[in-house]
């Protein structure tokens, strides 16, 4: 029978049958060109620009950034703000996605709204609410000034106004991995014995390193690259309050392009960092998926 | 019980993780929250009205929300385009842009804004060809535009992509089987499935840009009137301390904010109605399906 069909009449393998749910080949390469242009010029053109003006002046020039004392000390308050928000938002994040994860109660979406608020907010109105709150003339600024503390303008309303930003990404990357994976291995871990933290170290956070390893990047990354709620309670004090995307604007606003841009290219390389653990955390993902489908298949 | 506020479980830990949820969210959000509705409220209509409606606040109004919404439909079109090439298509590198659209989100703010000036500048990579061709971006309500096209571009191709990998290829064959061509192909069976999420992922670009800040501002030129932006002005009203106009103007950005979230979640309500009846399913597109059938034999 197969060997009446004339078209197979050619020596070799047959020419493939184009698919017929698909574009003319012409058409599919102008998409394509079209959309790498378009990625192109508004992702890597910038993400090049960065390198290119740190570097502008030599290498030298780039390392002598870094000695610029208000370089040093914008790190430095970069990396203390992350140090304390990172971890505060850690443990927030695994303790709201396990009440939301694992249980069913009333107001669960409420909870859920609020924790997506700084999402939904402009930065600039995040840090509003702090200095609306802690500021000379917020509710809370007589009081603060009577007891000489000093909140907006200073590191504490740095370091807040950094938590408020950042609080949502661990709970938001946790939560669908919690709730996909349902309570079965801990409701056997809890018949046959194990105390609630026992089966939260032992059990939950195995199972869900990868999301919660994701999140913490996401968050950090936030965390020293947030630029609108901080520069609102900063005071722009150079070598005091300011973090280092502020440093970043001061030196750029004075004309000094390769100090901004060196400073700049570190942030850069962070982002570049996450979008790397991003595919890996993907990458492994699909790894152990399709290692479960293999294995589900021989069974 | 007549009423249950949480569904009985056996897993541990639900009075320590909801308390403590609840109480970070308090200190982080609501307590700094109702400050600000607190000072907000302290105006009266007459004078919130007056501030929120001075000719320079609807000038940045009319720039941010008419800025936003047009980056928002650029990033809608290519968006889908991206989209449809990232997952249908193969080509070398194809791994790499797939992370690279993810930029928006993992590079800081002040790192893109002072990139993209620069890029743009009379005598930045692209400044200076297109000011040879008589186009101005730096400094111009187009460099406005080009930074908010940045910061959007993550959210359409994100929520898309999900969509067209699940989609089964076995309708748009049968619909070449039937003798439709790709265009109808995508217009009666493709463009269904995916708009929900297309349109979901506009309405975040929407929102996003609208309270964009640090992005914007290096570029912008930040002239009052003429290119300055909402949350801009809300920053120099904080640093003249009018902390009643810097409020009332935040909390007209907050509810409109608001109102786009409502919006996008009666959105995803919708779309995930549709989705129980089968609308962006496989019958959604065999109604596709039928209705080319009817047009081609007339039945």
């Amino acid at each position: 029978m197969a060997t009446s069909i004339p078209w197979n009449t050619r020596e070799g393998p047959a020419a493939p049958i184009a698919a017929p749910a698909s574009e003319p080949l012409g058409l599919r390469w102008t998409f394509i060109g079209i959309s790498l242009a378009f990625l192109g010029l508004f992702l890597l053109l910038p993400l090049a620009v960065v390198f290119g003006s740190a570097l502008e002046k030599g290498v030298g020039a780039y390392l002598d950034s870094f000695r610029d004392p208000d370089a040093l000390a914008a790190i430095r308050l970069t990396l203390l703000a992350a140090a304390i928000a990172v971890p505060l938002n850690m443990v927030f994040g695994i303790s709201a996605a396990w009440a939301l994860g694992k249980f069913d109660f009333k107001g669960k979406s409420i909870l859920i709204a609020l924790i997506d608020l700084p999402f939904s907010v402009s930065p600039v109105v995040s840090g509003l609410i702090y200095v609306l709150m802690f500021g000379l003339q917020g509710l809370l600024g007589p009081w603060l000034i009577a007891h000489n503390i000093r909140i907006i303008f200073a590191v504490p309303g740095i370091i807040l106004a950094t938590i408020f930003v950042t609080f949502p990404f661990v709970a938001r990357e946790l939560l669908p991995t919690l709730q996909a994976q349902g309570n079965d291995e801990e409701e056997a871990a809890v018949s046959l014995g194990a105390s609630g933290w026992q089966t939260f170290f032992h059990i939950t956070l195995p199972n869900v390193k990868w999301a919660l390893i994701y999140g913490v990047i996401l968050c950090n990354a936030r965390a020293m690259g947030e630029f609108g709620a901080v520069s609102v309670v900063s005071g722009h004090i150079r070598g005091l309050t300011n973090t280092m995307p502020l440093h970043i604007e001061a030196v750029y606003d004075d004309y000094q392009f390769v100090a901004a841009f060196s400073v700049a290219s570190l942030l850069a390389l962070l982002g570049l960092l996450t979008l790397a653990v991003k595919s890996l955390v993907e990458w492994s993902s699909r790894r152990s998926l399709a290692a479960l489908e293999s294995l589900e298949g021989k069974s | 019980m007549a009423f249950s506020f949480k569904r009985r479980s056996v897993v541990p830990g639900f009075g320590l993780s909801l308390g403590f949820t609840v109480l970070y969210l308090s200190l982080v959000v609501l307590i700094p929250l109702s400050a600000a509705f607190l000072k907000a409220s302290s105006l009266s209509w007459h004078e919130f009205w007056q501030l929120v409606l001075s000719p320079r606040a609807v000038a940045s109004y009319q720039l941010s929300f008419s800025g936003s919404l047009i980056a928002a439909t650029i990033n809608l079109s290519f968006g889908v385009l991206v989209a449809w090439v990232l997952v249908r298509y193969d080509f070398p590198g194809k791994g790499i842009f797939d992370s690279m659209v993810d930029l928006p989100f993992a590079l800081p703010t002040a790192v893109a804004g002072i990139s993209l000036a620069t890029l743009y500048s009379p005598n930045g990579w692209l400044g200076r060809p297109l000011l040879a061709m008589g186009i101005h971006v730096a400094y111009t309500r187009l460099g406005v535009l080009v930074a908010l096209t940045f910061i959007g571009l993550p959210f359409v191709v994100r929520t898309v992509q999900p969509v067209l990998q699940d989609l089964d290829r076995e309708f748009e064959e049968a619909a070449a089987s039937l003798g439709a061509s790709r265009w109808q192909t995508f217009m009666r069976v493709l463009l269904p499935s995916i708009l929900p999420a297309a349109l979901t992922g506009f309405g975040l670009a929407f929102a996003r840009a609208v309270g964009e800040y640090g992005s914007v501002i290096f570029i912008a030129g930040n002239m009052p009137m003429r290119t300055e932006i909402t949350p801009l002005l809300i920053v120099i009203k904080l640093q003249e301390f009018d902390y009643a106009g810097a409020t009332a103007i935040a909390m007209f950005m907050l509810a409109c904010s608001f109102a786009t979230l409502l919006g996008l979640n009666l959105l995803q309500v919708w779309n995930s109605r549709r989705e129980r009846t089968g609308f962006s399913s496989p019958s959604a597109q065999g109604r596709g399906l039928q209705s080319l059938f009817a047009e081609e034999g007339g039945r």
